[in-house]
């Protein structure tokens, strides 16, 4: 998994919502047994004038000129600036992995779906929970002012506005940890595999009928 | 000893070691694989040289992508096609406790096949790259939706790494009034808490209501959890649980079943456990439930309305409202009753089941579809419950009715296959998403139980069922 440790990036504000995954990366894209690519489709629905489908050539066809992430002041952001239970829904990685391809690193809301919200951490996303006032605050910025950016630190937990501003926020020192130095999980977790072939061994003794 | 809940009880028993903040590693009993999913995680596996830890406690089959008529055809969709090889050749390599493929009598949606071959325990824990593994719950099993990356955790390691959730009690009391069904307790549920109250929290579902359902109601119940947010819900084992396992095949037999019984006794929240945050619905008070709009929680009764966006106070809200409306062509104050009704489609992990089937048919029986509805979709979750139906006549009540008949799959829900909506059809839909194009690009999803749907159907509107003559 690649690292994150600091962005001063461009934010785009995505202003609805439950916006779900389904919306994220609509299902005719999963059917690729890929974990790349999948940039050019995010938001599909709401991006183009067309129905996609998997394997076309994206920059032919019509966008929607009013869809956020279509203006030109949004265009190269880093930061998506999201409502309320952001990728509810479908538990399909291919959200993640179509928000990172597009070149989305940190996303700022009020609150996320859980599924979605371990998903991201596996793939160098970073989600960062604000109060609601907060991000009220950030969207009338990003709208008042063109080339609107952040400053993120993950090693401080602080987001800071262009006026020095810094807000914190909060993340388990489990998943900064592995962000940070851009762990794989399942390397970690093998280091645990005699605590593991050990409660196994107990299970299957005290439980035997869950392996029959 | 401190009386603890269903929940807590479920963690402890399955905790391997926890880190200083809380992040634990649980062993995980039964992962279950379809063919979306999983691909990137046994690459990934097999890029790194690991192998997967216990294939016995896998089982896998194609439902996503599968089509649901023309068998004899194969999968048409080069693409679909190619992913549904991918998960063959996976399983085939690393091997499974059982594996349907497509096509095999047994295959179908792998929330219904896991359960109706008993491969569903009480007490264990279950995960497959699919939301609605809550459906699981209904056993008494910590069970949940996981992302692509942690099926290859769960594969490498048998384990996840998981954060305690708080806990929600969610209680509905008292009687249902006759006609209402598991799908209606669980929309008003949502309704209530709204698609985000349960973010964070395993919900248990209690109270008389719930402990009156069948098993596959409860399947219903705890399968749309994840519509309230939360990863998973649960609800205790009674005899009604042991009754349903009894002789299913992969459940335990002889002396091994009557120890597991001892033990399943025990998945309860004792009396006086504490929960995080407790709801209680009045059961009596449910009717049948339509949705309007493109999230779950956007609910009415069937005698209710459309809101008015001008009525909400919270801009957010309003704003979502007046989307929504415009999303699914309908006016404010518009009653429920006069949407019009394009596609039914009575389907779905949520409502695949064959008491769905059943309560459907019921409907159906000596009635035909309206001339105003384009077409209605019946397509059984497995092989089996398709022969079961078949064994009722259930086929030919709804081939009767006009009613297309279908082979097992997920279909219609989301539309991975062949089976969807024009752009502006509106659609009765026993499934659990509503959301913009989750059932064909600009689909208007109504999700209602199957008695509604079929009512739907005869009527080509969403009336209540039970005043049908």
């Amino acid at each position: 998994m690649k690292a994150f440790s600091v962005l001063d990036g461009l934010v785009a504000p995505l202003d609805r919502a439950n916006v779900d995954t389904d919306a994220i990366i609509p299902k005719q894209f999963l059917k690729s047994i890929k974990r790349t690519g999948f940039g050019p489709n995010l938001f599909d629905e709401w991006r183009y004038r067309d129905h996609g489908e998997p394997g076309e050539d994206c920059s032919v066809r019509p966008v929607n000129p009013d869809f956020v992430l279509n203006q030109p002041r949004y265009q190269g952001a880093r930061i998506l600036l999201t409502r309320d239970n952001f990728g509810c829904g479908s538990s399909r990685e291919h959200a993640p992995w179509a928000l990172e391809d597009f070149g989305f690193q940190v996303l700022i809301g009020t609150s996320f779906a859980d599924i979605f919200f371990s998903n991201c951490f596996k793939n160098g996303l970073l989600p960062i929970v604000l109060p609601a006032a907060e991000v009220d605050k950030l969207f009338d910025d990003c709208a008042a002012n063109e080339g609107y950016c952040l400053v993120v630190d993950l090693g401080a937990q602080t987001v800071t506005r262009p006026d020095g501003r810094s807000l914190k926020f909060e993340i388990d020192a489990f998943r900064k940890e592995c962000l940070l130095n851009g762990w794989d999980d399942i390397g970690l977790t093998l280091r645990h595999a005699d605590a593991i072939r050990e409660f196994e061994s107990k299970r299957r003794s005290e439980h035997p009928y869950y392996y029959a | 000893m401190k009386a603890q809940t269903l929940y807590e009880k479920l963690w402890t028993s399955h905790l391997v070691r926890q880190e200083a903040d809380g992040t634990a590693l649980i062993y995980i009993d039964r992962h279950l694989v379809h063919e979306v999913t999983s691909p990137q995680a046994f690459e990934g596996l097999k890029l790194a040289g690991r192998k997967p830890w216990r294939v016995g406690s896998i089982v896998a089959t194609a439902d996503h992508n599968t089509p649901t008529e023309h068998w004899d055809q194969g999968i048409t969709d080069p693409v679909s096609r190619q992913q549904v090889e991918t998960l063959d050749a996976n399983i085939r390599e690393s091997g499974a406790l059982a594996y349907f493929p497509f096509k095999d009598e047994r295959q179908g949606i792998v929330h219904v096949i896991g359960p109706e071959i008993g491969a569903i325990l009480p007490g264990m824990t279950v995960v497959c790259g699919d939301s609605h593994t809550s459906t699981h719950g209904a056993f008494a099993c910590l069970a949940h939706g996981i992302g692509t990356s942690e099926v290859e955790h769960v594969l490498a390691t048998q384990c996840l790494l998981q954060k305690r959730s708080r806990t929600l009690l969610i209680r509905v009391e008292g009687e249902l009034q006759h006609g209402v069904s598991a799908k209606d307790v669980v929309l008003a549920i949502i309704g209530v808490i709204g698609t985000a109250g349960g973010t964070g929290y395993a919900i248990e579902f209690g109270g008389s209501a719930i402990r009156a359902l069948s098993m596959e109601g409860r399947m219903t119940v705890c399968n749309m959890a994840i519509e309230a947010g939360a990863r998973a819900g649960l609800i205790a084992v009674d005899e009604t649980t042991i009754d349903y396992l009894k002789d299913k095949p992969f459940a335990p037999v002889g002396a091994l079943w009557d120890q597991a019984v001892d033990y399943w006794r025990t998945l309860h929240s004792d009396d006086g456990a504490s929960f995080d945050k407790e709801v209680v619905l009045d059961a009596a008070t449910i009717a049948p439930q339509v949705t309007w709009g493109t999230s779950p929680e956007m609910v009415a009764p069937v005698g209710g309305r459309v809101p008015d966006p001008a009525r909400e106070t919270d801009p957010v809200k309003r704003e979502g409202i007046t989307r929504a409306l415009k999303y699914m062509g309908l006016a404010p104050n518009t009653l429920i009753s006069d949407i019009p009704v394009d596609q039914v489609f009575i389907g779905s992990c949520t409502n695949s089941r064959i008491e769905d089937l059943r309560e459907a048919a019921a409907v159906a029986k000596g009635r035909r579809k309206a001339a105003s509805v384009k077409r209605v979709l019946v397509v059984p979750g497995s092989g089996l419950v398709k022969r079961q139906a078949e064994a009722e006549g259930l086929d030919q009540i709804f081939r009767a009715a006009g009613f297309e008949w279908r082979e097992p799959g997920c279909s219609m829900c989301l539309a991975m296959n062949a089976d969807r909506l024009e752009p502006g059809d509106h659609c009765a839909s026993t499934s659990n998403r509503n959301f913009e194009g989750r059932q064909g690009a600009g689909g208007r999803t109504h999700l209602v139980s199957p008695a509604m749907a079929a009512a739907a159907a005869v009527t080509g509107r969403f009336g209540d069922w039970r005043e049908l003559a």
